[in-house]
């Protein structure tokens, strides 16, 4: 049964907690999976009624990972290209909720160019922090094909296979906290 | 409009130095040849702190271009090593290095038939590492022997087209830079 986002986020204006949320991604490289995610993050959760509107920005030059020449590459124009695009942005105005399952389907632009995109995931219900802030959780994933995006970078294997997979999971571990 | 031209090739009368001349040629102004190749050391990491002259040279006229048109010839069926070499200098540190979001495109030619095609595939591979704005304009001036004149200037029209719409291509490339940063 699909429920509305009224009945586990009361309506307000939810900012993003960019300290302890995560914007990542992983995809497959090699023998193994390559994850990183992105420092400088921020969202808001708009919720009005039984429609909720949810907009996300992770900015490429924060872009996290455990080498700062591999970042510098996943910044050029190889990957992301941040001089042109420094932003990565998702909007939504569709989020449905079924107990504590939610898909959220809107927009994602990667590299300047926008698709569409259903995130999927769990909604941690509402609740009070030790300051008196009511917050709430998402964790949502959704895989995209980077190369629709123009992230097409790769390297042949010996085998002929690339390194580099084309899908590629968002992971959001999303806090928000209820604004005043 | 600043165009730094590099040609891979430090013969005399190489032919990718008389591509680099030609868009000299065709660009009044805006294309500059840079011939400081042959002075560049082998990269060494212990000399990083105090870079060669040459090094230091290359690292400021690649900074102060707005764009670098590289003509490479073909050597054992990649880039020369001197020009490669180069490039690993100036790549350092690869966060900050000025070929970083420059735009750069590469053309070549060969005595061969092939005009250099591998190398150049290989350069542009190894410019997109380094983090340039790489075109995906492509001359290649196969069987040079036959297609530059008594100056040493490319003589074949078709040719000498190709060769200016590239470097109006890394014009407007280095136009759409700035329109970014405005």
């Amino acid at each position: 049964m699909t429920a509305t986002i009224e009945t586990i986020a009361p309506a307000g204006t939810w900012a993003l907690d960019p300290i302890h949320s995560t914007i990542a991604f992983e995809v497959d490289y090699l023998a193994g999976t390559f994850k990183g995610d992105f420092r400088d993050v921020s969202a808001t959760l708009a919720v009005d009624g039984d429609t909720a509107r949810l907009e996300g920005v992770a900015q490429v030059a924060s872009i996290d990972v455990k080498d700062e020449n591999l970042a510098a590459h996943l910044q050029s124009p190889d990957f992301f290209d941040v001089e042109r695009h420094p932003e990565l942005r998702f909007a939504a105005a569709d989020v449905a909720l079924d107990g504590d399952s939610v898909t959220i389907r809107g927009e994602i632009t990667i590299k300047g160019v926008t698709r569409p995109a259903a995130l999927s995931g769990t909604v941690a219900p509402p609740m009070t922090d030790p300051y008196g802030k009511e917050r709430i959780g998402l964790r949502v994933t959704t895989t995209v094909d980077r190369t629709d995006f123009g992230v097409s970078w790769n390297a042949p294997l010996p085998s002929g296979e690339p390194a580099l997979a084309d899908d590629v999971t968002i992971v959001g571990d999303l806090h928000f906290v209820k604004g005043a | 409009m600043r165009i730094l031209g590099i040609s891979g090739s430090l013969r005399r009368d190489s032919y990718n130095t008389g591509l680099v001349r030609t868009a000299a040629a065709l660009a009044p102004g805006d294309v500059e040849s840079w011939d400081g190749l042959k002075d560049i050391p082998p990269y060494d990491e212990d000399d990083e702190a105090s870079p060669a002259t040459a090094v230091v040279e290359l690292r400021s006229a690649l900074a102060d271009a707005d764009a670098v048109l590289f003509a490479t010839p073909e050597y054992n069926s990649s880039v020369p090593g001197h020009l490669k070499n180069a490039l690993d200098w100036a790549s350092r540190p690869l966060a900050t290095n000025p070929l970083r979001n420059k735009p750069v495109a590469v053309v070549g030619a060969a005595t061969g038939a092939f005009g250099a095609v591998w190398a150049q595939a290989e350069l542009r591979k190894v410019l997109a590492a380094i983090g340039a704005r790489v075109l995906d304009d492509e001359l290649a001036v196969g069987s040079a022997a036959t297609r530059f004149d008594e100056t040493g200037l490319l003589a074949d029209e078709e040719l000498r087209e190709r060769l200016g719409e590239v470097v109006a291509n890394l014009m407007v490339a280095v136009d759409e830079r700035l329109a970014t940063a405005a």
